[in-house]
């Protein structure tokens, strides 16, 4: 309230200053560990590599698969993919892809096939540190046509055979000699010993500036035969509280904030009440799938009836409308809408706490005299209720849920644990009741790691596998299975719906909405285009423009 | 003096060797580890890529061997890379380190400065309008949070009057000293405004202490003039008590001011020790915790030694 007033009367007294329009600056909340491409995970290294390096293919903004790097995409019908029978009855893929003739790194050297065969070896060392080596496990070998064209032989056969974004070029020019030693290399690559080498870079610009937890600098790559970008700086600046971050743009010091990495919902849709008028604020929902994981090794939790009086006893809608402005969508599964394989033919779950109350009095739980629920043993149907401590939305949501679980006779202690904590130990060890949290995933990713039974995180695995509820129900697996090798996408789509279906009907989680990303743009910005995936709106931007 | 010189390093050395024991224990006994955290972001992240990445990064190794082995590299004078970083852990370290030191400097200075000002004033005039407006400016600088008060020079002077920049340690692409030194005044600004806040009610209570002994009513007897008496005696005895607060201070100096670099995207050592200890970089958050703790101690060291100048009374045999 202060600070608005304050800002009030500043905006009286002083002229904000003018923005620039041949120069970007865009607030982000992190700062990226590395910019090595294949180590470490981090939003805000895919926010700052959308600019600067090009995938061979990625999800765009209407989730389908295009080529960024390669001139085609592989497919039967082309006749660049071609299965093939491996030794033991599997099925595996041959895959051919070509270099786009005009891809150049920044220093000129082209971009060639060495650079596929280098990366490669980075990909399948053990030692080089690459944080997502699964593709690269896949890949038995390559053959180099040319200097431009390659194939892949991959041991397995699997419906998005053609995504090869996880396969991030690396400039063999330059790296070789960081990976002599392969253990060293995650120390000794260029992208952190000399980041702003223009040789690491092949996409419309290139790192010129580089000041560790302050900000990057972008200018264009000369040797980009794309068109264009708009901009002749782009710096991306990190700010991590997202209050001064708002002041940042008010100043002029940040232009817009970035959707992926920005003001969470909340204060999006505070932010856009109070100065809305002055930018453009987009709302994208996407596949960040908020749920609460129920541990099915619970008694109270593995009975359905008590599940299902859960979800009846939630008013999601009322949730998503008082709290997210109606901005983030009920969830009716893990399958986003814009996801090829959703369905809307799955069991729904409206409000309806007298059908919830029924379900718990058959479930042997009747109300004892301070409104909570007892079985025959005189057990309390209560819970605790654990999310990530610090996140504002997930404890306002919290204390929601705790209300509304109440009337139903349900008691909920919220106990929260900081990410590290709750993501570390409690989910892997299934030291949980209920456990409110969101699933990242990709278009069409087939939810082995959270819902196949051979995920379920145990001693006797050594507690790996992302299935903390402890789902385990063969049908379930077998359409996980399915879903994996069918490449017809009209059968896909039926096993996909299934899934969904049985997902909806068994709740081994209660689905809650799909998380909105909020993208905070000056009104003489136009192109942005935010895609709801994995894919930052930074790839494209070539599309972005600013008008005079 | 030069025996307890000689002890008091010795001791300086004993508790930074325990300080690192406990430190990497601590760490180590936090639940979790990066990896984790790193497969909680990527769905496609498989198992057996966090066993490998655990085995490459050592910690699927007991924290005991793992402690055993950074000490004897430490020992060596290697102390490793910085695992958040991919760099030597100097590397990450100098950096962060030059850049507290220009924001932790100048606003330790210009807090004590402001303080040794305003508690001399009150001091000297208590109960007056001026000690009153005095013991307002400290309870609001005490009371006021750091965030808030980064906030509000943030959206006067940044977003409002738009003097000077909002965050960030220089402006993209331009490397000159005028524009850091713009980028230094909002949070200078904000350290300054607290540190002095707390360090003028300490001044204030010396100096009116020391306003009150038998020798400043000798000197006044003997004619000493009032700004002999207050600069030369008074202040001098008045100074010892704020030496041991001053020197407390000093480890901030290169452990950084976490809030205030946060809010004004400032990349100093307050950041990078929460980051470190977070991230389970070991190697960089106990060097970087060393460096803070071994500078405090020093900082003490350096503070008894001048309670002798200060005070004929004290010696150290």
């Amino acid at each position: 309230m202060m600070p608005a007033a304050v800002l009030l009367v500043c905006a009286i007294i002083g002229p904000l200053r003018a923005a620039e329009r041949d120069s970007l600056s865009i607030g982000i909340t992190q700062f990226p560990a590395t910019l090595n491409p294949n180590i470490d995970v981090m939003a805000a290294k895919s926010y700052v590599l959308g600019l600067s390096l090009r995938p061979f293919t990625v999800y765009d903004a209407d989730w389908k698969l295009t080529c960024l790097l390669c001139t085609e995409l592989p497919s039967i019908s082309n006749g660049l993919a071609v299965p093939v029978d491996l030794p033991g009855g599997k099925k595996g893929i041959d895959l051919t892809y070509t270099i786009r003739a005009d891809a150049k790194w920044a220093d000129g050297a082209p971009v060639t096939t060495e650079d596929v065969r280098f990366t490669y070896d980075v990909g399948r060392n053990p030692q080089s540190g690459v944080s997502n080596a699964e593709l690269y496990r896949r890949i038995g070998g390559i053959d180099i046509k040319d200097a431009r064209t390659f194939t892949l032989h991959v041991d397995k056969l699997t419906f998005d055979y053609a995504a090869i974004q996880d396969l991030m070029l690396l400039p063999a020019h330059i790296e070789r000699d960081a990976f002599a030693d392969p253990a060293q290399y995650r120390l000794r690559t260029l992208y952190n010993t000399e980041p702003t080498n223009p040789g690491l870079y092949n996409g419309p610009y290139r790192v010129s500036e580089f000041v560790g937890g302050s900000h990057i600098l972008l200018e264009p790559n000369p040797h980009w035969a794309g068109p264009p970008g708009r901009f002749r700086r782009i710096t991306i600046r990190t700010i991590e509280n997202t209050a001064a971050l708002e002041a940042n743009l008010l100043s002029g010091t940040v232009d817009m904030i970035a959707g992926e990495l920005g003001l969470p919902l909340d204060e999006g849709l505070a932010f856009a009440k109070r100065h809305g008028d002055a930018f453009q604020i987009l709302y994208k929902p996407g596949l960040v799938y908020e749920h609460i994981d129920l541990n099915l090794g619970r008694p109270a939790l593995a009975d359905l009836q008590v599940r299902e009086a859960l979800i009846l006893g939630l008013d999601r809608e009322a949730i998503s409308r008082q709290l997210f402005d109606g901005r983030q969508p009920v969830a009716a599964s893990f399958v986003n809408p814009l996801d090829l394989g959703y369905t809307d033919d799955v069991p729904r779950y409206r409000f309806e706490p007298i059908r919830a109350e029924a379900l718990l009095e058959a479930a042997g739980w009747g109300k004892g005299g301070d409104g909570i629920r007892r079985n025959a043993e005189g057990q309390r149907l209560s819970f605790e209720l654990m999310t990530t401590a610090g996140n504002r939305s997930r404890e306002l949501v919290e204390q929601v849920l705790q209300s509304q679980w109440r009337r139903i006779g349900v008691d909920i202690r919220i106990k929260n644990e900081p990410a590290r904590v709750l993501f570390g130990e409690t989910l892997p060890h299934r030291r949980f009741d209920m456990a409110m949290y969101a699933w990242i995933s990709s278009p069409e990713n087939v939810p082995r790691s959270i819902l196949h039974s051979s995920e379920i995180p145990s001693e006797a695995n050594g507690f790996v596998g992302q299935n903390a509820t402890g789902y385990a129900n063969p049908e379930m697996d077998r359409l996980i299975d399915a879903l994996e090798i069918e490449l017809e996408a009209d059968k896909r789509k039926a096993l996909w719906a299934e899934a969904q279906r049985l997902y909806a009907t068994e709740l081994p989680s209660l689905p809650l909405y799909f998380r909105s990303d909020v993208f905070v743009l000056p009104k003489w910005l136009s192109g942005v285009r935010p895609t709801g995936n994995q894919s930052p709106t930074t790839l494209w931007i070539t599309d972005w423009s600013a008008q005079p | 003096m030069i025996r307890y010189t000689a002890i008091r390093l010795v001791e300086i050395a004993a508790i930074l060797v325990l300080l690192s024991f406990i430190v990497y224990a601590l760490i180590g006994l936090m639940p979790g580890d990066p990896i984790d955290l790193m497969r909680s972001s990527d769905p496609r992240m498989s198992a057996a890529d966090a066993a490998r990445l655990k085995a490459l990064y050592g910690l699927d190794q007991p924290l005991l061997l793992r402690y055993a082995g950074w000490a004897r590299q430490a020992l060596a004078g290697d102390l490793g890379y910085s695992r958040l970083f991919s760099v030597p852990v100097w590397g990450a370290l100098l950096p962060r380190l030059g850049n507290s030191l220009m924001l932790m400097l100048p606003s330790f200075v210009l807090a004590f400065a402001l303080a040794l000002g305003l508690g001399t004033a009150a001091a000297r005039r208590p109960g007056s309008r001026l000690d009153a407006a005095v013991n307002l400016f400290c309870f609001a600088g005490i009371s006021l949070p750091t965030f808030w008060l980064a906030l509000i020079l943030i959206l006067v002077f940044a977003a409002g009057l738009g003097w000077l920049p909002a965050s960030g340690i220089a402006t993209a692409g331009i490397n000159d000293a005028a524009d850091r030194l713009r980028h230094l005044v909002l949070p200078v600004a904000t350290l300054t405004l607290v540190s002095a806040a707390s360090y003028t009610r300490y001044v204030r209570a010396a100096m009116r202490e020391a306003l009150a002994q038998d020798h400043i009513r000798t000197a006044r007897a003997k004619g000493a003039s009032e700004a002999r008496v207050v600069l030369h005696h008074a202040l001098r005895s008045a100074l010892v008590p704020v030496t041991t607060i001053l020197a407390l201070s000093f480890g901030g100096l290169v452990s950084g001011a976490l809030v205030t670099e946060t809010m004004f995207g400032y990349p100093g050592m307050g950041k990078l020790i929460f980051d470190a200890v977070m991230g389970n970089d070991y190697n960089l958050a106990l060097a970087a915790l060393l460096l803070a703790a071994a500078v405090t101690m020093a900082a003490n060291l350096a503070a008894d030694l001048a309670y002798a100048w200060l005070d004929p009374r004290v010696s150290y045999r």
